[in-house]
């Protein structure tokens, strides 16, 4: 059966990495500069999986990292969600260029 | 060009319009919307690569979980249809200049370069064998990160819990 060639995929793993890089210096929000993340660590999954199809398909060790990845994505999600809310009760806002209390 | 390969870059197509989309728009409810169809689009990448555990995860926990906490926070901290603030010029530079120079590094990689495909016969990449040797104790066993990953979730729920919570009674006893 004829397959998508690996650096098809790495293509398009590193062009969401690289958008997701782009997303996060240039949003001054805090919650899109955390779906920003979320693009960074889609495609490193993605990359993960690749590997793990095409070179290695004898062995798990890509789908247990995937798995890693998306709990550790989650506990982030949460915990900066909650960092995010308490940041908007102080400040009553959540621009990065505003909340400026601890920068030297 | 067979059907599956068709299908794969009419996902991957998608996965980046949607990506790009969630970058550039300007309104913020509209660019988690957008993050959800382009995390959809990966789980069908997922599925493309014979990956169905792993695609029902991506489903359930950043569909279904992540985008509606930030959808949740979205609500909780923004007026949803309000344009997001202009960017500003000296961030923009240095956020254009990374990933361009990044993106044309990592193609001119990919372009010189060949990856032998293995030959040797495939592991089912089904929900028996993932589970059989993630909680494994003997050799290429994956408790160990799995007890510790679990440890790290907990650890997670209860900080945020701690971090969100309204701290009502510290305030009483100052009043007092």
């Amino acid at each position: 059966m004829e397959q998508v060639p690996l650096t098809h995929v790495l293509f398009l793993s590193s062009a969401l990495f690289f958008l997701g890089i782009y997303g996060f210096f240039s949003r001054r929000n805090l919650i899109t500069m955390l779906m920003s993340i979320e693009l960074i660590l889609n495609s490193i999954n993605i990359n993960f999986v690749a590997f793990n199809k095409y070179l290695y398909p004898h062995q798990l060790e890509g789908v247990f990292f995937t798995l890693f990845i998306i709990t550790v994505a989650a506990a982030e999600v949460s915990l900066a969600i909650a960092i995010i809310i308490n940041l908007y009760r102080k400040f009553n806002t959540i621009d990065i260029e505003d909340t400026n209390t601890m920068k030297f | 060009m067979n059907a599956s390969t068709i299908v794969f870059y009419i996902v991957g197509a998608m996965v980046l319009t949607f990506g790009v989309l969630t970058v550039f728009t300007r309104k913020i409810f509209r660019a988690a919307v957008y993050l959800l169809l382009s995390l959809i689009g990966v789980a069908g990448i997922y599925i493309l690569m014979d990956m169905q555990f792993i695609a029902a995860l991506q489903i359930v926990i950043y569909v279904g979980g992540i985008v509606v906490l930030i959808i949740f926070s979205i609500f909780l901290t923004n007026q949803a249809g309000e344009r997001l603030p202009t960017r500003v010029p000296k961030r923009m530079l240095f956020a254009i200049i990374l990933p361009a120079v990044g993106l044309i590094f990592t193609t001119w990689v990919l372009a010189n370069s060949f990856f032998t495909v293995a030959t040797e016969a495939p592991i089912a990449h089904s929900v028996e064998n993932i589970g059989r040797q993630l909680l494994s104790t003997t050799n290429f066993g994956y408790v160990f990160p799995f007890e510790v990953i679990s440890i790290l979730l907990l650890a997670a729920l209860i900080g945020s819990i701690v971090i969100a919570m309204k701290s009502k009674k510290v305030e009483g006893e100052i009043k007092k």
